[in-house]
């Protein structure tokens, strides 16, 4: 069993984030983890990816090949178009709904829908409103990976419990809110 | 022992913890940075002594004095840092290294946050040193912990060389236990005096101990040969994560090479330095074609070509087989391996070219004070004819984007302020260097001694944000509030040196105060102060952090 993931975003929007709490729930399913990040100079509002691969066997590259992703998870559309080279033909993409305008020739969205409609695999989540909806604004990097959820070796439960041990220092409100910003999120990409 | 997930950056940090440390010290730089950041909370909960520096050249100063005392130092630092360090590097390894000395230089191939490609592995062999070249985050602990016991082995500083991908990379690392600390015990003087006559004594010594550290890397376990049931005709090489994107391709390879009833190629990895001049020609024995894979400079290459005709065919960096520059990736190396491109999904529109998409490169964030501080220095060269703008290493050099389009040269630390210096002496009427503050700490403060000695006409323009921003917001060295005490401490005329708050509102004002400067034939210091947005966030989060309360205890799921 192996899953090869590419988590696609601008620089500032929390990419690491989320493909940590992944990273850390598939560790603590006991799968080996390599996750290759992004620091330095290209984290100031450029587009920035992680490598994320999980596996029951030795991970020989901490990169993905082009080609060998089963999913591609993007905090934004516009980016997530950047690296679908990396989607093995089975492969699933998704993607928040929410661009992220910071460039001056940003494409018209609906185009960039369609594109991303095209695969064969893809879904686009409202990620803002739901994760509004689970009282928690700041929770769309939840939703996104509640969204991904369906597509990951980590059973639901499994991903909640390591989503509430990395947010053990919050109060527990705000731990109900990513709780239920997870599950908007994989109801979404269910639906 | 346990098993953690941890940046290559973070195991370097427990195995040097791990082998004993006394103290570390270093610069920011990525990708290095998170060695120290990981030594540093260490440090506040009671481990070993761990500390941000001036510059790589102070971080490895304290560190071979920590040596000297005959207790374990590390320094970290980006791979461009240990051309800052190179005098104490290249002069300490004649000296009688006692506690054991690493030095952790982490390089950036593909230059994703650098402005070149050096290879430090050219730095250890250059100062006749071992280099350990770890491919794993498992080797990047492990490999740290022995680089230790080898640099009290051999008496020599131990480059530890890591890569971007594999210091930022993140995996399970099984530790051991920790080793105490070496007891206080100097070293012997006459090994640590570079006098002439002593110098020339200790760099016969060094010669010497080649042949042992020669021997040792022959007998690494990681400089693996494998030539047993292999194709001993086209073998290959590779080294550090070079041997990762082989493996990654090897089951392709084989398959490939199967159906057309051949082997596996008969391999040897390398991971520890000097190189294993044996294991190489073991390998090559009988070899026709040498296929070398290395990350970074071709260094294994140029060795094996040497300059005279041989009967050997290699393949590599220089030949064009594998591109010269860039970093490798999985991807990259399928072509000399003779494979195709992995199958994948593709949007006939991006394929095609029809629908290209726009680039995305890093900016000033929202908000930046930087943005307006260059904004400034725009409106108050308007109309001057012969301005020359030298920029520095940091965010800042993100103005030479749309929409300021400031800087004219960004090369190295510090280097702003004495090309401003230099473009003045050379006939430029306004020469205006900008460094931060962190920089001009850093290397800033001699080139100005210089300036302010000769009375250039020039004016450097210090952007002081209080904090390391580009590397993720280290604390500045020391306060603010120094570096005007700091400027006029080397003479610069009091009337010349404005300290000005980077505001949007006060742009007009702040425009005219610094074209006067600019005006002025003389030495002027304009300092631009606000904190940069990214610290207030950090701060606010640490505050934020400090009064949160535990929960979470009631909930199910795995632990």
């Amino acid at each position: 069993m192996k899953r090869d993931i590419i988590l696609a975003g601008v620089g500032g929007q929390g990419i690491l984030s989320v493909a940590a709490i992944i990273a850390k729930a598939a560790v603590d399913q006991g799968l080996k983890v390599r996750q290759s990040e992004v620091h330095g100079m290209s984290q100031r509002g450029g587009a920035v990816l992680a490598h994320l691969r999980l596996s029951d066997s030795t991970i020989y590259s901490d990169l993905v090949p082009k080609g060998e992703a089963d999913l591609i998870i993007s905090m934004e559309p516009l980016e997530s178009l950047r690296y679908t080279a990396w989607l093995n033909p089975a492969g699933t993409l998704v993607s928040a709904a929410e661009p992220f305008i910071n460039i001056p020739a940003y494409p018209e969205l609906e185009i960039i829908y369609s594109m991303i409609r095209s695969l064969p695999r893809a879904v686009i989540v409202e990620t803002q409103n739901l994760a509004k909806e689970s009282g928690l604004t700041r929770a769309a990097n939840m939703v996104l990976i509640g969204a991904a959820s369906p597509y990951l070796p980590i059973a639901p439960e499994a991903m909640e419990g390591t989503i509430c041990e990395l947010f053990a220092t919050k109060e527990p409100a705000v731990i109900d809110a990513n709780i239920k910003a997870f599950r908007l999120g994989r109801a979404a990409a269910k639906a | 022992m346990e098993e953690l997930a941890l940046l290559g950056d973070e195991a370097v940090a427990l195995g040097a913890i791990h082998a004993g440390l006394t103290a570390a010290y270093g610069y920011p730089g990525t990708p290095s940075t998170e060695i120290m950041e990981r030594l540093i909370a260490e440090y506040e909960s009671g481990g070993p002594k761990a500390a941000w520096c001036a510059n790589e050249k102070t971080a490895l100063e304290a560190a071979l004095g920590v040596s000297f005392a005959g207790r374990r130092a590390m320094v970290t630092m980006k791979h461009v840092g240990l051309n800052v360090a190179a005098d104490p590097f290249v002069n300490g390894a004649l000296l009688g290294i006692k506690g054991g000395l690493v030095i952790a230089v982490a390089d950036d191939p593909g230059m994703h946050s650098s402005q070149n490609e050096q290879d430090s592995r050219f730095y250890a062999a250059f100062a006749l040193v071992p280099c350990l070249e770890p491919r794993t985050q498992q080797e990047a602990y492990d490999l740290t912990r022995e680089a230790f016991d080898i640099s009290e082995q051999f008496h020599v500083p131990v480059v530890l060389r890591l890569v971007t991908r594999l210091s930022h990379a993140r995996s399970g690392v099984r530790v051991s236990p920790q080793r105490s600390q070496n007891p206080l015990s100097k070293a012997d003087k006459r090994e640590w005096m570079l006098l002439p006559a002593y110098a020339r004594r200790r760099y016969a010594s060094l010669l010497e101990r080649q042949a042992a550290m020669l021997d040792w890397s022959e007998k690494h376990p990681v400089n693996r040969l494998e030539i047993e049931n292999r194709d001993r005709n086209r073998v290959v090489i590779t080294t550090g994560l070079g041997g990762n994107y082989y493996e990654e391709n090897l089951a392709d390879l084989k398959r490939a090479l199967q159906e057309r009833g051949g082997k596996e190629p008969a391999r040897l990895h390398i991971g520890a330095y000097p190189l294993p001049q044996n294991l190489i020609r073991r390998l090559c024995e009988g070899a026709e074609e040498i296929l070398v894979i290395e990350e970074g400079q071709p260094l294994v290459e140029q060795k094996l070509r040497g300059i005279l005709p041989q009967k050997h065919i290699i393949h590599g960096k220089m030949d064009g087989t594998l591109p010269a520059s860039g970093e490798l990736d999985p991807d990259v190396i399928r072509p000399a391996l003779g494979l195709p491109p992995r199958p994948a999904l593709s949007i006939p529109s991006l394929q095609d070219g029809s629908f290209a998409l726009p680039g995305r490169p890093p900016q000033l964030c929202n908000g930046c004070p930087h943005g307006d501080s260059y904004a400034t220095i725009k409106l108050a060269v308007e109309g001057l004819e012969s301005v020359a703008i030298t920029s520095d290493i940091g965010c800042y050099a993100l103005g030479a984007t749309p929409p300021y389009d400031i800087p004219e040269t960004i090369v190295c630390m510090g280097a702003s302020v004495n090309m401003a210096k230099g473009a003045a002496d050379a006939g430029i009427q306004h020469a205006i260097g900008v460094i931060g503050d962190s920089t001009f700490l850093h290397s800033g403060i001699t080139p100005l001694i210089d300036a302010i000695a000769s009375n250039t006409p020039m004016t450097l323009v210090i952007l002081d944000n209080s904090i390391v921003a580009m590397t993720g917001c280290q604390d500045t060295i020391l306060p603010s509030e120094n570096l005007s005490r700091l400027v006029l401490g080397l003479g610069l005329n009091p009337e010349h040196l404005l300290q000005l708050e980077a505001k949007r509102s006060n742009l007009e004002a702040n425009a005219e105060l610094l074209r006067k400067e600019i005006l002025y034939r003389g030495v002027s210091v304009v300092i631009f102060k606000r904190e940069c947005i990214e610290a207030i966030k950090k701060r606010q989060k640490i505050e934020a952090a400090k009064k949160a309360k535990p929960a979470c205890e009631d909930r199910g799921g795995q632990a």
